[in-house]
């Protein structure tokens, strides 16, 4: 009953009401987990890179590299949200992103699809979230099968909240 | 905005620029005629624009400064301070009147009466009454008004043809000129009733001499803005990275038949460049040209009088450089002006001109700008720094008292730190010297300061001519590649396991023997935290010769690449916190690479400001603490005992091992092969054992071509001590005991083991010395390092208290610095003034007429010592005959003692 509404949405049913309360995300794989970021914000998906590993940075950072002549920032996710190394078999992927005028690559397993979610398969983060997931989760979709992890950039990119949390 | 009322406001505020400098030389020259009536021409053409654009307020401020003006050009005012006070007020408003303008498209509310009547009042002559005063106002403003005032409405002037505008302006500065020059007229009656005429007449024919100025200059030159010269440059920058990457592909291929069009492209991308940056150099001067303004309300304000010397303002930087440095160089100006020089009486009680300088001067220098800024006041006051570093908790009241001036003088670049007494609306706020320093070392710059007490105040600034695009040294360590900016590089040396530049440890600490100067060494690969353990050895490291401000350090990498031309990207904020890095940049093969900050390698290597100053003071000639208060680097060791023993790290060449089988006898003497010569062996004394097996750590002492190995049980530290000997054990071969690191320390004497390893080393086998005076002041003047340091503690323990000099210049600066001797030892041949020079100088001064000065030499030719007695030598001793130098000064002793 309650993904009705989703579904409609995705197949593009012009219902004004639902279409405003629906968003639109870049759908991505992180050891298994389904993450999701607003498509606006996403600039360039990337198939693996070489990256210049930046010495003394924060252990997030994996280094940067170089995007049709912009230095992008690396974002190692897993290492973000306190997940073991992606086995070597995995290329990855790189999700790069605009935050303030920097760009940032996060680099995720694997991305997939562009989903339209509506408003009302949204929840606010639940209490049981792992504090170090709640602080960089803007909120949980609920989909057919598996829920999606909104990410909310400036939160992932502020390192200095997480080692806070890690402190306390 | 309106075009027309844009291109007002850039050319007005330029011109007000312009009025307050040549205001200030005007009232240093009240009579250049020239200056008058160029200053006039200004301020009557923004009174012109002012009127045409109709703005009433702005014209009729700019006016009666006008009318001001009219009367000293034609000699009925002079221009004292008062008058120029004046006028720089109304030029204040204007500029404040602007600036709302700019914000708000219109003049702001109010008025301004009171300034115009004053400025009325002025040229009325000095004698005009308060009742006068208003009279002349109302007219004024009246008829100021009538011709700005037909269309209130602001777009009123819009509609103007441009190619009208300039008759229109004409028209209508005749038209303000003529009626607002008589109210002044009635006022002083018949004195004033002549300037009527010529003022109306001329205004005329000056606006068309301006207008013609303009034009010949608008022919060569048009205004950009600057956000098309800046997005200009980027697009460069972005096309040197392409053209770096297609080179560096091409360099991989060949036979191409892109490369001819990718040299020309190449050429032409060069050259554009160089074109761009050329749009981008504005000359300094634009920097100061608000300095003699400052300097002379600073000067009112403070009561001081103040000169203001300015050279090579034609040099040329980049404008966003020139923009960073602003603000910097305004504080170091008002700095100066304000605790560093003295007021008048305190001058004149000091022996100096009543009239202080303050000196700016600018040059290139390699690739740098090099900005000074001078002055000739009071110095930095040493005991208020040190005090105030205590308060602030920055030191201990210990480590205050001990140290050097030159390195306490560093605190005042300390956040807070604040040494004036009372705070000034000048300075003395806490804010500033280090938000100075911040800013330069932002833009890869540096600060130096060097001071003399009672002389004065020197901040010395380099910076890179240009940011955007620098030439870096490409480097590799465990893997990495970095850059590092060509302007902190002084040399690159190749480290050999076998030859001169050898890296030798001391407790971990790498260091590299450097032309006769121990280099402090960073490895790259443990400040960058590169992995676990570096695959490169020490032996085959490339040392890349390092200079942050006075500190010279070496950093060790892997590899040496080539040098490239950079475009510097600022490091994304989340890397912000590494110090380490000044920016990012991607190289011709299109990967990213990580641009080195020295500065932070520096501080993160663990030099800290004091140490690096500490390098400083021992560079820094000025300074006469040398004697007592030099820190000395002595390397302790063990041998024959457990009684620590120490030497001067300078005398030693280098720390060997070798195993013990490897010791030879040749005639009954221990040698060991060393680089491909026999190396004579000696021990600490003559009962010592030598091993004949396990390792032996030998100290080797070098001078010229010659080695001697001196054994040694076991190397225990190398430490930084005051070195005051403060027992003469007659022991051979010690000059005494000293405590260093907490414990009594036998310092040994180099000499002693040096002659005996080569009898003739010395001249003769070691003696006891002469019987110790009362401390008498010598001075020792020799530049060999080696020299100083062997005699220093000899003399010493002689009963001298000895200073060391390195040069005769330097030499000369501490005998007139008023530093008293009472015997002098110079060296001959030095680089720049020779001793005979030296001596000649010094026999010429009052002070040094009778003072003993002994010639050291190791020339001993008839007419050397002919030519040193003929310049005021008191005796002329070979240079290794230590005994002989002992007893002429015992000598010396006796006879000053008899008299």
């Amino acid at each position: 009953m309650s993904n009705l509404p989703a579904v409609a949405n995705k197949q593009g049913v012009a219902d004004p009401a639902v279409a405003a309360a629906a968003s639109d995300f870049v759908t991505m794989t992180v050891a298994d987990q389904l993450f999701g970021i607003p498509v606006l914000t996403v600039q360039d998906v990337l198939g693996p890179q070489r990256i210049t590993r930046v010495p003394l940075a924060p252990p997030e950072v994996a280094g940067a590299l170089n995007l049709r002549g912009r230095i992008v920032t690396a974002i190692d996710v897993r290492r973000r949200l306190g997940l073991p190394k992606r086995d070597a078999n995995t290329p990855g992927m790189n999700v790069v992103v605009d935050f303030k005028g920097e760009l940032y690559a996060l680099m995720v397993d694997n991305v997939g699809e562009v989903l339209s979610l509506a408003a009302d398969s949204y929840e606010r983060n639940p209490a049981t979230l792992d504090p170090r997931w709640r602080d960089v989760s803007a909120g949980i979709y609920r989909l057919k099968g598996k829920l999606l992890v909104v990410l909310e950039v400036a939160r992932l990119l502020d390192l200095k909240v997480k080692r806070g949390a890690e402190a306390a | 905005m309106d075009d027309l009322l844009r291109d007002f406001l850039t050319e007005t505020s330029e011109s007000l620029g312009m009025l307050d400098t040549e205001l200030v030389k005007l009232e240093q020259n009240p009579n250049d005629p020239g200056l008058v009536s160029s200053i006039f021409r200004m301020m009557h053409t923004i009174k012109g624009t002012c009127g045409f654009l109709g703005l009433p307020r702005l014209e009729k401020v700019a006016h009666a400064g006008e009318n001001l003006l009219d009367k000293i050009r034609d000699k009925e005012l002079v221009a004292d301070t008062t008058t120029v006070s004046l006028i720089l007020e109304s030029i204040d408003r204007i500029k404040s009147l602007l600036s709302v303008l700019e914000q708000t498209e219109a003049e702001p509310e109010g008025e301004d009466s009171d300034l115009i009547q004053r400025l009325n009042d002025f040229a009325a002559g000095k004698g005009a009454g308060a009742p006068a005063a208003p009279a002349a106002a109302v007219p004024l403003q009246a008829l100021a008004a009538t011709p700005a005032e037909p269309e209130p409405d602001e777009h009123g002037f819009v509609p103007v043809p441009a190619h009208k505008t300039a008759a229109v302006a004409d028209a209508i500065a005749s038209q303000n000129a003529a009626p607002p020059a008589p109210p002044p007229a009635p006022v002083p009656a018949p004195a004033a009733a002549k300037p009527p005429a010529p003022a109306a007449a001329k205004p005329p024919a000056v606006k068309a001499e301006a207008a013609a100025g303009e034009s010949a200059v608008a022919a060569s030159s048009i205004r950009v803005n600057v956000d098309v010269l800046e997005n200009l440059m980027t697009m460069v920058s972005e096309l040197v990275l392409t053209r770096n990457q297609l080179l560096q592909i091409l360099r991989s291929q060949k036979d191409s038949e892109f490369a001819a069009p990718l040299q020309r492209l190449n050429h032409v991308t060069s050259e554009l460049q160089e074109g761009v940056m050329k749009t981008r150099m504005q000359p300094i001067g634009n920097a100061w040209s608000k300095l003699p303004r400052l300097i002379r309300d600073l000067s009112h304000e403070l009561g001081k009088k103040i000169d203001l010397l300015m050279h090579g303002q034609e040099t040329e930087l980049d404008r966003q450089v020139l923009e960073l440095i602003k603000d910097p160089l305004t504080h170091l100006v008002r700095n100066c002006a304000d605790h560093g020089l003295e007021p008048p009486d305190e001058r004149r009680a000091a022996g100096k001109p009543e009239t202080g300088k303050v000196i700016l001067n600018a040059f290139h220098e390699g690739g740098h700008i090099i900005i000074e800024i001078k002055d000739d006041g009071r110095g930095l006051n040493i005991d208020r720094i040190k005090q105030k570093a205590v308060q602030n908790g920055v030191a201990t009241e210990a480590e205050v008292a001990a140290m050097p001036d030159q390195q306490a003088a560093q605190f005042i670049f300390a956040a807070g730190f604040s040494t004036a007494a009372q705070v000034t609306s000048v300075s003395g706020r806490g804010v500033g010297m280090d938000v100075v320093r911040t800013n330069i070392e932002k833009i890869g710059g540096t600060v130096e300061l060097k001071f003399q007490r009672g002389k004065g105040t020197a901040f010395v600034i380099k910076i890179p001519l240009t940011l955007a695009i620098v030439s870096a040294l490409i480097v590799e360590c465990s893997g990495e590649r970095f850059a590092i900016p060509q302007i902190s590089v002084l040399e690159l040396v190749r480290a050999h396991g076998n030859s001169e530049t050898t890296v030798e440890r001391v407790n971990e600490a790498p260091f590299l023997r450097l032309r006769n100067r121990l280099l402090p060494l960073v490895s790259l690969h443990d400040t960058l935290r590169l992995g676990e353990t570096r695959g490169m050895e020490d032996d085959k490291s490339f040392i890349v010769v390092t200079q942050v401000g006075n500190y010279t350090f070496g950093i060790m990498v892997d590899r040496v690449f080539d040098t490239e031309e950079i475009v510097v990207k600022p490091v994304a904020p989340i890397l912000r916190d590494v110090p380490m890095f000044s920016g990012n940049t991607i190289l011709g093969d299109g990967s990213v690479i990580m641009i080195l900050d020295p500065n932070g390698i520096a501080a993160g290597s663990g030099a800290s400001a004091a140490t690096m100053s500490e390098t400083q003071t021992a560079q820094t000639a000025s300074e006469a603490a040398r004697s007592e208060g030099e820190r000395v680097a002595l390397l302790v060791f063990r041998a024959g005992g457990q009684a620590p023993k120490a030497v001067p790290l300078s005398l030693i060449a280098r720390l060997e091992e070798t195993d013990a089988a490897q010791i030879e006898y040749s005639d009954g003497k221990p040698v060991l092969q060393y680089r491909g010569k026999l190396m004579p062996l000696v021990t600490i004394d003559p009962s010592y054992g030598i091993r004949s097996e396990g390792r032996q750590p030998i100290l080797v002492f070098a001078d010229r071509n010659r080695n001697m190995g001196l054994l040694v049980d076991e190397i225990v530290d190398i430490v930084e001590e005051r070195l005051s000997i403060e027992m003469n054990n007659a022991r051979p071969g010690m000059v005494g005991s000293a405590i260093i690191s907490g414990k009594a320390t036998d310092v040994i004497d180099t000499a002693h083991y040096l002659a005996q390893a080569f009898g003739d080393w010395f001249g003769k086998a070691d003696q006891p010395f002469g019987g110790a005076d009362t401390a008498r002041r010598l001075l020792l003047v020799d530049d060999s390092p080696f020299f100083r340091n062997l005699l220093q503690p000899i003399l010493q323990v002689a009963g001298y208290d000895v200073t060391t000099a390195d040069t005769a210049a330097q030499a000369l600066t501490l005998c007139e610095s008023g530093r008293e001797f009472d015997v002098i030892v110079s060296d001959i041949e030095m680089p720049g003034m020779s001793g005979f020079d030296f001596a000649e100088t010094l026999r010429r001064s009052e002070k040094f007429r009778e003072t003993p000065i002994l010639a050291l030499s190791s020339h001993t030719h008839p007419a050397d010592i002919d030519r040193a007695r003929r310049v005021g030598f008191t005796d002329f001793i070979p240079k290794l005959d230590r005994e002989g130098l002992l007893a002429s000064l015992s000598e010396l002793g006796g006879r000053s003692a008899a008299e």
